[in-house]
């Protein structure tokens, strides 16, 4: 028995095998009469792509039919080509290249001969579609934008490149795949499922209906919804305030992660992207090198993140014990750290606490907390690497996680950095060489997505949330689980109190408090930035005009939105930042905007002429 | 003194079924990936790599060939650890492809750690069992080859790759052959049988099930006049309950909406509307479309539609069909029952337990693979990601098999060798 038993097994599963060979085979003889050309036509039935919509339920983007001339190389036969050229509206030479392309693809698989053609012109074709053996028309959905904002959010649709479909060989020549944005992240869950249906041919090359009934068809498979955290109308709202300057809003719900709005400037109508204008429109968006509108400034810009990462300084030097919030600094318009040249700093009050520090933004007290914390440490290089970890609890100096495929990772330095640039040993650097991250400048850099990141941090006193745009899948609010946990920074959770007291006191009396930029009757916790900034121009590093930056988070007491905008060479950073940044917050906790003042100033300023200066070719001033 | 051979002696029988195989698994991957026709050495294609591992295969042949056959056994440990490791150390530096970090990889070329650690465990299992100190009817070895044999498999469920780790499932024969208590195969077919009851009857109409089975016994033992042995039958049946009651959640909160359409769709439980057997299917039309000779090579139209996804690695079977019909499909399974029962039946010649259990594991690996591909082709089981030995592409696959199936044949040329 123990000797017999897997002899009998393999002979009985032998058996088996070659008896259900024989049903399929020779019994069975509909499944033979599928893969038959010439009596059946087999056609994909493609599926509409899941719709998404925003937070609030708000349709974004839906789909339209669009249909697609295909052609099996190997099927066709001759065919009086002038008559078929007139029908598809194409010239003679166009047509035979397209021809040669999909014999070059492929003989015996479908390529797309014209794409997407218009309801009215598939009704022409369709009825004679019957003559032109080896060509039919493919049914495909297109993308309907409901909305002319947010594609950098949203991403857009392409045809499959001949490298994906090598990869992965589910694509096919002319299906479409998410490229960028949401589209291409959620790809999986929006495309649903292809379906094959089999139709009975005549002896005219006429469909006459599904084979058997469609009993061997396969329905293809709804695409899934999303529902982003977006708010559709907030993100409007942003765009319309970006219109004629370049940077970007993000805006946070601190709470739990949520991506409140995502705009980067410019942008582009979404709708551009679709549809027989596509390549056109594509190939223009993707040679303005210098608008860039497809690179998405909010997730891939890296920005000097200047006076905001103040309140960071601090944070680390409270954590280190190195300051108390009680502490005074004096400062006398300069900080001097034995360079060349004192650390300037602008006229406020002296001396000044940790909270009047960040409310007047002042350089000299944060350069001392900064060069106290590294110098806590007996190497300069240890200190670096001290605070570095603190802020990489913070996930600054990488990738965030957040689920959209596209971004940076700013730049936290490390002392290696430091020790390469100065060369070290052969020379030796100490803390005052760094002392310009004290303030957001010299080395470091961060995304405008970091920036709220570590905004909604403090809002939070201490912890996160992963940001996320994804809120529903289907009809379950069931998200990837690393979208819920929630994470905790090495600061302890008591030294962000002075910070967001100083953070309220930037609109009670400091930088955002002349000219009041604040909403009467929402507490808002802010702080400006002015960021210098270079450029390399014909190999030429030139000085333009600062970036205006602002963070804040509202209201104080319950934090439900965090912000961070950054407003190209918008020089000060109440001047276009804050404004909007208070624009923003009213806009999303009230749905009304009772400033209209800010709101006329923004909508009516134009930087262009600021973004033209670099390029005139004539000397220019920045800072005016 | 008696006679004492001077040459090994190989086994042509295997070797030539080897060969066979091999070939016809080119000749239809050839088909199945071929776009235009090119250089067949085209490295930029998937026929044109197969090539270069079937000629590589030769050169390891050799080696495997030319290594004393005492080596294998003992070195067979440190071949197992060796194995151990590298499936650990795909969890730092394994390269991830379909999602699955199962590869290592080197330039152009990737390797599977997992088709190797099966004959790393093979060895092993063969070498402990073969130990004279090892009797496997004790309770203490059993779980030490259960050990051996789960400590990979254990490894290769995370990556995640559960086909590859199944395969293991398969070294439960070769401990049975070797006296196993059969209580061990039957604890797993009736946990088999359980689970596709329960998914079938639901709960409920499972504990009848049962409950009508232990009436059973009861009236067996009573008509007979045996006792009956009450403390047991509680035992078993409160186990078979428990699992019953555990299949519902193992079923809905471990398994993905995948896994359980799949086996919903070959239970017959649901219509399949919602494509989930798409590649079932359409391997089916292409198999079934090839009648009793088949297209004929290169003429496959539901291969060459690209109808069936996958069809150079796990799907193949659907070309061999397609193009070779009836006759040509049937033909390939009879090579595979023929080489099974070849090695099976050189196994049993095995004077060393070692040589006997070694040989024993590469017929039912080798079984696994072809039992659970070709069932999931032609739709007689669910569909699991394992590809058909020496068939299906992959330089891994290909070579795992080839390694396994060789150190066989050197170890059963020794054999001959001891005769005196």
């Amino acid at each position: 028995m123990r000797k017999n038993l897997l002899f009998v097994l393999v002979l009985m599963v032998g058996l088996i095998f070659i008896g259900r060979l024989f049903y399929l085979q020779i019994y069975d003889s509909s499944y033979a009469k599928l893969s038959d050309n010439n009596a059946i036509r087999t056609v994909f039935d493609y599926p509409q792509r899941g719709y998404i919509y925003d937070r609030n339920g708000v349709l974004m983007v839906a789909n339209q039919p669009s249909y697609d001339v295909m052609v099996i190389p190997r099927n066709m036969k001759a065919l009086d080509t002038t008559e078929f050229c007139s029908l598809l509206n194409l010239t003679k030479e166009k047509f035979i290249s397209a021809i040669n392309r999909a014999k070059r693809y492929s003989p015996n698989l479908p390529s797309v001969v014209v794409a997407q053609l218009t309801k009215s012109e598939f009704a022409g074709l369709s009825e004679k579609m019957y003559k032109y053996q080896g060509f039919y028309i493919q049914k495909r959905s297109l993308r309907d934008y409901q909305v002319n904002h947010s594609s950098n959010v949203l991403g857009y649709v392409s045809e499959v490149n001949d490298y994906t479909i090598k990869m992965n060989p589910e694509y096919q020549m002319g299906e479409l795949i998410g490229a960028a944005g949401v589209e291409k992240q959620y790809e999986r869950i929006l495309r649903g499922q292809k379906g094959i249906k089999y139709l009975q041919k005549d002896n005219f090359n006429r469909d006459i209906g599904p084979y058997k009934n469609g009993a061997f068809d396969v329905p293809s498979q709804r695409g899934t919804d999303i529902t982003l955290t977006i708010d559709s109308q907030l993100q409007a709202y942003g765009e319309s305030l970006m219109v004629n300057k370049r940077g970007g809003i993000v805006a946070l719900d601190p709470k739990n992660g949520e991506i409140l709005a995502l705009v980067a400037a410019p942008n582009y109508d979404p709708a551009l992207l679709v549809g027989r204008k596509r390549s056109k429109n594509f190939t223009k968006l993707y040679y303005d090198t210098i608008a860039k509108p497809l690179f998405d400034r909010v997730l891939q810009g890296e920005y000097p993140p200047g006076s905001p990462f103040k309140t960071l300084t601090a944070l680390v030097a409270l954590e280190e014990k190195v300051i108390t919030p009680s502490d005074y600094v004096s400062c006398y318009g300069s900080y001097n750290y034995g360079g060349a040249k004192p650390m300037g700093c602008h006229e406020h009050q002296t001396p000044l606490s940790l909270t009047g520090g960040i409310a007047h933004s002042c350089n000299s007290y944060f350069a001392s907390a900064y060069r106290k914390t590294i110098d806590k440490y007996p190497t300069p290089q240890e200190g670096i690497e001290r605070w570095r970890q603190h802020l990489r609890s913070f996930g600054l100096g990488d990738y965030l996680g957040y689920d959209l495929p596209a971004g940076n990772k700013g730049l936290i330095p490390d002392a290696d950095f430091y020790n390469r640039y100065y060369q070290y040993p052969k020379y030796r650097w100490y803390t005052p060489a760094t002392i310009s991250n004290a303030i957001g400048q010299g080395e470091v850099l961060l995304t405008p997505m970091q920036m709220v990141h570590f905004t909604s941090v403090i809002a939070n006193r201490g912890h996160f949330y992963t940001p996320h745009i994804i809120k529903k899948i289907g009809l379950t609010d069931s998200i990837p689980k690393r979208y819920t946990t929630r994470q905790n920074t090495t600061i302890d959770p008591k030294h962000f109190d002075p910070i967001i007291e100083g953070m309220a006191d930037v609109y009670r009396y400091g930088t955002a408090s002349k000219p009041f930029i604040g909403i009467p009757g929402i507490e808002i916790c802010g702080k400006t930035g002015t960021a210098e900034n270079y450029i390399k121009l014909d190999g030429k590093r030139m000085q333009l005009t600062d970036h205006s930056v602002f963070i804040s988070f509202a209201p104080k007491e319950d934090p439900k939105i965090a912000l961070a905008v950054f407003v190209e060479n918008g020089y000060w950073g109440s001047r276009w930042a804050g404004r909007i940044a208070g624009l923003m917050t009213e806009k999303y906790l009230r749905d009304s905007i009772s400033r209209k003042d800010m709101e006329r100033y923004v909508l009516g300023g134009s930087l262009m002429n600021e973004y033209e200066k670099p390029y005139s070719g004539k000397p220019f001033k920045i800072n005016q | 003194m008696g006679y004492t051979r001077r040459n090994s002696k190989i086994d042509w029988w295997m070797v030539g079924l080897y060969t066979a195989l091999v070939c016809f698994g080119w000749v239809n991957i050839y088909s199945a990936s071929l776009t235009e026709a090119q250089s067949l050495l085209d490295l930029n294609e998937i026929y044109g790599k197969q090539l270069l591992w079937i000629l590589l295969s030769v050169v390891l042949i050799v080696f495997i060939l030319a290594v004393e056959s005492k080596f294998y056994e003992r070195f067979s440990s440190l071949i197992y650890l060796f194995a151990l490791v590298a499936l650990l150390g795909l969890y730092a530096f394994g390269q991830t492809i379909n999602g699955a970090t199962s590869w290592y990889s080197f330039g152009g070329f990737s390797l599977q750690p997992s088709e190797f650690a099966k004959t790393a465990t093979a060895l092993a299992l063969g070498k402990f069992v073969g130990d004279i100190q090892t009797n496997i009817k004790q309770w203490q070895d059993q779980w030490k080859s259960i050990l051996i044999i789960g400590l990979p498999a254990l490894l290769i469920i995370p990556q995640p790759d559960p086909g590859s780790a199944l395969v293991y499932a398969a070294f439960i024969l070769p401990l049975y052959r070797e006296g196993l208590n059969y209580l061990f195969l039957s604890f797993a077919v009736a946990l088999g049988l359980l689970f596709v009851g329960t998914l079938l009857l639901e709960v409920n109409g499972m504990l009848i099930v049962l409950l009508v089975l232990v009436m059973g016994y009861l009236w067996w033992q009573k008509r007979n006049r045996h006792r009956i042995k009450w403390g047991r039958l509680f035992v078993t049946w409160a186990m078979a309950i428990g699992f019953v009651y555990s299949v519902n959640y193992v079923f809905h909160s471990v398994f993905e909406q995948r896994h359980r359409d799949r086996i919903n769709l070959v239970l017959g439980k649901a219509v399949d509307s919602n494509s989930i057997g798409y590649n079932t299917h359409q391997s089916e039309i292409a198999i079934g479309s090839g009648r009793w000779w088949g297209k004929g090579w290169l003429q496959g139209t539901q291969t060459k539609g690209n109808f069936v996804p996958e069809q150079h690695t796990d799907y193949i079977f659907s070309t061999v069909g397609e193009e070779w019909g009836f006759m040509g499909s049937t033909f390939l399974i009879m090579l595979f029952v023929a080489l099974i029962l070849r090695v099976l039946y050189r196994a049993e010649k095995q004077k060393s337990i070692f040589g006997r259990v070694y040989g024993y594991s590469v017929a039912s690996i080798i079984f696994l693979h072809f039992f659970v591909n070709i069932g999931m082709v032609i739709g007689l089981l669910p569909t699991v990601g394992i590809p058909l030995p020496l068939i299906s592409y992959g330089g891994s696959g290909l070579w795992g098999f080839t390694i396994l199936l060789f150190i066989f044949i050197k170890l059963d040329s020794a054999n001959y060798v001891n005769i005196s």
